[in-house]
């Protein structure tokens, strides 16, 4: 029979050796279902991992990608390091874009130069409500978190599909549901002519540099990193519990908003029925490859935007299904997550003789 | 050829990683003999026991038993073959009755019928037992007594005790050595795990002492005084600590009055209006057996359950019922909790952050929110060098220190914050004795500059040693403190074992 046995010591090479094994055995992985798909698994893998990486445009996209996941990832990895699990990011997500495009659809002829910082703000005021829901719950009636900010996930997509098929709906649209293209001036400016990336991809790029030295510097990082470990300690530190609930979520939430709501003023530019492609739910793999470090997290935002940018690659040029993207992302978190058991365990036989000789 | 001992350990031999537990340890126990095991924390005697009890195996090294080798690969195989083991931690259901628990660990039989044994081996040895009582309705020295009659019911004959003293009164423990004496002379042989020394003195008939894992003597109690087995123990001359000049002071640093806190642990102890006083320059002792409200006496000090239900803790001359745990540091008092790693310190975050854990505010190391890293890094340094914390500089996590140094820097810490009210539970619980002797004197040096201490303990002998003036809590409440030369051992004994009957008495008073 085998057993879990506790390391004595765990190496801190480790922690960053398994996001690599993990990536390195899904392209090992990938390889075997290719092949067992009859594609040439070189060139899949190619198409998937490589290609992305080869011209401009392709680097253009996957920086276009890479922003939320980044922007989200960074706001879970905060939460998750002090012991509060939002995995509801998908939610204040959409919540953050809906309320953020409200200026852009009520004045939707709007050349006001104030309109783009408005709606940002909006989006992080939104995408903040949407947390504030669980982290509400949570310090008054003890309600899990987990479950909460799941659930809203569900009432924030129906939402939003109700606000563009119904009130928002653009009259001129011919009954697609959508609402009205946005206005010039409530997009986020494109940074070179000819591709997609736009200012929101260099604020995403910010917000982890500010992050780390938040984590390292500030008190407040001091009392994340306690109150996630030790929750007895950072009662007897006197750190305030509801508090510390109450911010977690609320970066997570408002990060998670100012990605919605740049994802909807730059690259979309109007909001329509499906305005992410699972940002929120990819974004917890993200900060769990980045270990809950503000740069492993830019670093996993980057390298799962590339397998989103290959997936669509791979649809087009070797007709592979657009689940492999989904399929990818998961058996990543898999390999992840073995390894990290085997770094904090390791396997040992134990025997099952009985008794004396 | 003379009969061959009944349990025969030869050349055991167990490592972990990173520390040798057991080196070539040899231990034979004849039938009917109360043996010792002596040492300190960490000198391996849970782990020699473990083995036996076949929690552990060694990697080197014979068991005998009865002159056969054997192998012993889990508990049950050890009950198989007549060995009983009673921890020191109890595993017991607390929402069970006595005779519930004690079915459990039986095969499955009539309960009436396990009732009338329950009751008879109880008589028999004389350990008065309720079978249809709930556990948490229990004294620790009634959970006790289950644990032993559920062993002796399976006939063992060897009997393993791990410090069964520690939670029990004076009056409970001659109650206990009194049964144990009558299995010896059955011819059952006891294993008795202790670093009391007087007890093993008049209960046991020989002692194997352990040292760092090895075996470092071997002693008949008797013939020896608890100084020289002390000196054994611990390789060294024990020097005794002295005693705090106590400055006569009116001044008072903490008054409590009429005190209550409902428990916010399920099972856990309400304090019901408990009140006394510490003075500069004093210390005053409040013992008790563990789980009697002290965790939460001490929680409600240091502020970290929130607002008592009624009564009012004043501190350093300011009403502190409503402060925060902060809010309290803010005004000179500093805090000890009886858990080290996890309340106390964090095991994964180093000594310097540990540092900051609870001086942050009261040393001034933030300025516009963020931590001056540098200098906390100073601040534990004096720490490390200040209280001879042996540890692999301030870089070192909490975890990877032994319990007597770990206790020596979180005492440190508070200590170098310069308190005028020192607060702290069991200060030396599970710390070797040269770490204890070190918080001893470091506790008597603030005191000696004026500042008031209360230190909340169930060791008599720490008690005694250290403090001026004695109240005992029991069941939540407090009995009137009184000069430590003004009562004895036995009385506080008699106090820490009392209130349940009067309780009860009171109770049936008022139905």
């Amino acid at each position: 029979m085998l057993a879990l046995e506790a390391r004595a010591t765990q190496s801190a090479s480790a922690a960053w050796l398994s996001p690599l094994l993990a990536m390195a055995l899904t392209g090992l992985t990938g390889a075997a279902i290719f092949l067992a798909m009859g594609k040439a698994p070189g060139i899949a893998l190619y198409i998937y991992f490589i290609e992305p990486l080869t011209s401009w445009s392709g680097l253009s996209e996957v920086a276009v990608k890479a922003g939320p996941l980044i922007l989200i990832g960074i706001g879970l990895s905060v939460g998750f390091r002090a012991g509060i699990w939002n995995i509801g990011a998908e939610g204040q997500f959409i919540a953050g874009a809906v309320l953020g495009s409200a200026p852009a659809v009520v004045f939707y002829d709007s050349t006001n130069l104030l309109i783009l910082p408005t709606m940002l703000v909006l989006g992080v005021l939104g995408g903040m409500a949407w947390a504030a829901i669980p982290a509400l719950l949570k310090t008054r009636f003890n309600a899990n978190e987990i479950l909460v900010s799941l659930m809203l996930v569900y009432v924030a997509e129906l939402l939003l599909v109700h606000l563009v098929q119904g009130p928002w709906r653009n009259p001129q649209g011919w009954g697609f549901p959508g609402t009205r293209m946005f206005p010039d001036a409530a997009l986020l400016p494109m940074l070179f002519p000819g591709y997609r990336v736009h200012l929101g991809t260099l604020i995403a790029l910010l917000i982890p540099l500010l992050a780390w030295f938040v984590l390292t510097k500030s008190r407040f990082g001091f009392k994340v990193r306690v109150f996630g470990s030790a929750p007895l300690a950072a009662r007897h530190a006197g750190i305030n519990n509801p508090r510390m609930i109450w911010a977690t979520l609320l970066i997570g939430g408002g990060l998670a908003g100012l990605a919605g709501i740049m994802e909807a003023a730059s690259t979309i530019g109007q909001l329509m029925p499906k305005i992410s492609p699972g940002y929120g739910f990819t974004a917890i793999i993200v900060a769990f490859l980045g270990r809950l470090h503000p740069v492993g997290v830019a670093l996993a935002g980057t390298a799962i935007a590339v397998t989103y940018i290959g997936g669509e690659g791979a649809q087009i040029s070797a007709g592979l299904p657009k689940a492999v993207t989904g399929l990818f992302q998961g058996i990543i978190l898999f390999y992840l997550l073995a390894f990290d058991l085997l770094t904090r365990y390791r396997l040992t036989r134990i025997g099952n003789k009985v008794s004396a000789t | 050829m003379t009969t061959p001992p009944l349990l025969q350990l030869q050349g055991i031999r167990k490592e972990f990683p990173g520390c040798l537990a057991n080196d070539n340890i040899s231990l034979d126990i004849a039938p009917g003999e109360i043996h010792a095991l002596l040492g300190e924390n960490g000198a391996g005697k849970s782990t020699l026991v473990k083995i036996i009890y076949g929690v552990l195996r060694p990697d080197q090294g014979q068991i005998r038993w009865h002159g056969n080798p054997v192998q012993i690969p889990h508990p049950a195989g050890a009950r198989e073959l007549g060995i009983g083991m009673v921890f020191q931690h109890f595993s017991l259901f607390e929402s069970m009755t006595t005779l519930e628990n004690v079915a459990l660990a039986l095969p499955s039989q009539d309960l009436n019928e396990l009732r009338a044994r329950l009751e008879q081996t109880a008589n028999d040895y004389g350990l008065t037992l309720h079978p249809d009582r709930h556990v948490y309705d229990l004294s620790m020295g009634e959970r006790q007594r289950i644990e032993i009659v559920r062993c002796l019911l399976q006939n063992p004959s060897l009997l393993i005790l791990d410090e069964p003293t520690s939670v029990l009164t004076p009056q409970e423990t001659e109650t206990l050595f009194a049964t144990l004496r009558t299995l010896a002379g059955e011819g059952r042989s006891i294993l008795y795990i202790s670093h009391k020394l007087e007890e093993v003195r008049t209960l046991c008939d020989r002692a194997t002492i352990l040292r760092g894992g090895q075996r470092v003597d071997e002693c008949i109690p008797a013939n020896e005084t608890a100084h020289s087995m002390a000196e054994k123990m611990i390789g060294h001359r024990v020097e005794s600590v002295p005693r705090h000049t106590a400055p006569s002071s009116s001044e008072v640093r903490l008054q409590v009055t009429d005190l209550s806190v409902h428990s916010d642990q399920p099972h856990g102890t309400d304090i019901d209006s408990v009140s006394f006083s510490v003075r500069a320059g004093e210390i005053l002792a409040i013992a008790g057996i563990a789980g009697n409200g002290q965790i939460e006496l001490m929680n409600a000090l240091s502020g970290e359950t929130g607002r008592p239900r009624s009564g009012s803790i004043r501190m350093l001359d300011t009403e502190a019922g409503a402060l925060t745990p902060v809010a309290r540091r803010q005004l000179g008092a500093v805090f000890v909790p009886e858990e080290r790693i996890g309340q106390a310190a964090v095991s994964d975050l180093n000594l310097v952050q540990n540092s900051f854990l609870t001086s942050a505010d009261r040393l001034g190391f933030v300025s516009y929110g963020l931590v001056n890293w540098a200098e906390v890094e100073h601040y534990a340094e004096e720490i490390l060098q200040r209280f001879d914390v042996k540890a692999a500089g301030t870089a070192a996590l909490a975890n990877s220190l032994s319990g007597g140094n770990l206790q020596k820097f979180i005492v440190g810490r508070e200590i170098l914050q310069q308190p005028q009210l020192l607060v702290v539970s069991q200060p030396t619980w599970g710390v070797d004795a040269g770490a204890a002797a070190a918080i001893h004197e470091q506790i008597q040096r603030l005191v000696s500059a004026g500042a008031g201490a209360l230190i909340i303990s169930q060791d008599l002998d720490e008690i005694f040693a250290l403090c001026d003036r004695i109240a005992v809590i029991s069941q939540g409440s407090l009995s009137e403190p009184q000069l430590a030369s003004d009562i004895t051992t036995q009385e506080v004994g008699l106090l820490m074992g009392a209130s349940r009957e009067r309780t009860e008495s009171l109770s049936h008073a008022g139905a």
